[in-house]
């Protein structure tokens, strides 16, 4: 059994619970402090607005905590506004959260919520289904450091990559009826070694 | 249509756990957005300067709404007044990124505006199930309880959260044969009732709204079970904005947690003064407006 939390401190968190509720092998559980940090094998960052989530995650003096956990090798994934809080790098501002994923954002790329699209696509790096993907507000890739391998193309910009134990999406498979993405990071948990911090 | 109402609708479980705050410049919403405001509501006044100064209130001037756009990244909304399709044009023109469609503002029809032949995503207000249904049946993609709006008295809030809560416990456990009756009862469309015998809970997020002004005031609608807060007077009307605005979005997130929200309730200057419902004349509350 592993156990995967989900950041719960603003958000789409409550989406990711259930669906990984629906994984016989994974126990989830909400996490909100630094003491429920403590015996993860994984953690999803879910959607909503980083903003919100960077305040409560400094509020919470979170952000040193997590950076050291993830570069321990914790596999995490980041949904939406959870691929801003990975970033290292925030188009337009100076700031960023966790830094520790080697890619450029840029916020609301497609524009305002008029903007928000569905697709309904294929994602051959993961598996061979077709998937419906949710781009609520949502963020993409700009850039890539050699050290990230691009899951998914959308329309020529980045939507999903991965850098060792670390996933950033900028849909929202937790908004789906479908477990293939959860999967993918179960699976990418059982594989991954033991975390060390 | 139904797909546009899924991807607003999903904007709106983004927006939960989280505090959405009235704005009425561009600074203010800086403030709004550092502290961990989820959203900003713009407009020229908020619901408590609407209520001493009276007269008709009507959607904000588009260019203030504009330069509130510009200032942060976090969604944007403004509000119309009840019925009032081509104020709602115009904000979808500008991209706003939700509508409130508001009993705050003077009403301007005796029907909603039909809001699924909007892109734009409408939040409503309700103080029942009936009324919620109604509006989502109109196509609204999010509710928000119609606490009494300016006031600082957290009482409407409650009242219509019970009574929802109420509503929708009486709905789930409703035999098939009630459910027909159950609908004419509420006002609500047999359809949307079936979803909620069905599902337990709303098809849509219910965020609270009006009378909002301390932490405890937030952590209480989150324990009476809403999806998330608007605050609209309860922060720039208060002593210190930036700092209230910032307890309240820590209230949002630990509102089951009494040693934290005391910790998050030390030292945030006067809360905004509030008028008991006592004071208000009945055809004074805003929350009656709306159909």
């Amino acid at each position: 059994m592993k156990r995967i939390g989900v950041l719960a401190l603003q958000g789409g968190f409550a989406e990711h619970m259930q669906k990984l509720r629906q994984i016989s092998s994974v126990e989830a559980v909400l996490v909100k402090k630094r003491e429920e940090l403590d015996g993860l094998d994984g953690l999803i960052l879910p959607g909503g607005e980083s903003t919100a989530m960077g305040r409560l995650l400094r509020g919470e003096k979170l952000i040193d905590i997590l950076r050291k956990k993830i570069r321990g090798g914790l596999p995490v994934w980041g949904t939406c506004a959870g691929m801003i809080l990975l970033a290292g790098d925030i188009e337009g501002q100076k700031e960023t959260y966790l830094d520790v994923m080697h890619i450029r954002v840029r916020r609301n790329a497609y524009g305002r919520q008029t903007e928000s699209f569905s697709s309904d696509s294929p994602c051959p790096s993961v598996d061979k289904g077709i998937h419906r993907l949710i781009f609520i507000r949502a963020p993409y890739i700009t850039g890539t450091a050699a050290s990230v391998d691009i899951l998914l193309k959308l329309d020529g910009h980045i939507v999903a990559a991965k850098e060792g134990t670390m996933l950033a999406t900028s849909f929202h498979p937790e908004l789906t009826d479908d477990l293939w993405f959860h999967q993918y990071f179960a699976e990418q948990i059982q594989h991954s070694p033991s975390v060390l911090t | 249509m139904e797909k546009r109402w899924e991807l607003n609708r999903n904007l709106a479980q983004m927006l939960k756990g989280g505090v959405i705050m009235d704005v009425t410049n561009a600074e203010q919403a800086k403030i709004a957005e550092e502290a961990g405001a989820a959203a900003v509501m713009a407009l020229e006044r908020v619901p408590a300067d609407i209520r001493k100064e009276g007269g008709v209130a009507r959607m904000s001037d588009p260019a203030m709404i504009r330069s509130i756009q510009e200032a942060v990244s976090i969604p944007v909304m403004a509000k119309v007044r009840i019925g009032h399709t081509a104020e709602a044009q115009i904000l979808q023109a500008l991209q706003i990124d939700y509508i409130d469609e508001s009993e705050v503002l003077t009403p301007a029809d005796e029907n909603h505006i039909m809001k699924s032949s909007f892109q734009v995503p409408f939040v409503c207000g309700a103080r029942n199930l009936g009324e919620a249904l109604r509006r989502i049946g109109e196509g609204a993609a999010m509710i928000r309880t119609k606490g009494e709006a300016g006031t600082g008295n957290i009482i409407e809030a409650v009242r219509h959260m019970r009574t929802m809560n109420r509503d929708i416990g009486r709905t789930v456990t409703a035999s098939e044969e009630e459910l027909m009756h159950l609908a004419k009862a509420y006002g609500a469309p047999y359809d949307l009732l079936r979803y909620v015998h069905d599902h337990k809970k709303l098809p849509v997020v219910n965020f609270a709204a009006g009378g909002i002004a301390t932490p405890a005031d937030a952590a209480l609608m989150m324990q009476l079970g809403c999806d998330g807060v608007f605050v609209g007077s309860g922060i720039f009307k208060s002593e210190n904005p930036s700092r209230r605005a910032a307890a309240v979005v820590q209230a949002v997130t630990f509102y089951e947690d009494p040693v934290k929200l005391e910790e998050i309730s030390e030292n945030l200057g006067a809360a905004m003064t509030g008028i008991n419902m006592e004071e208000i004349p009945r055809e004074q509350h805003m929350a009656d407006r709306g159909w």
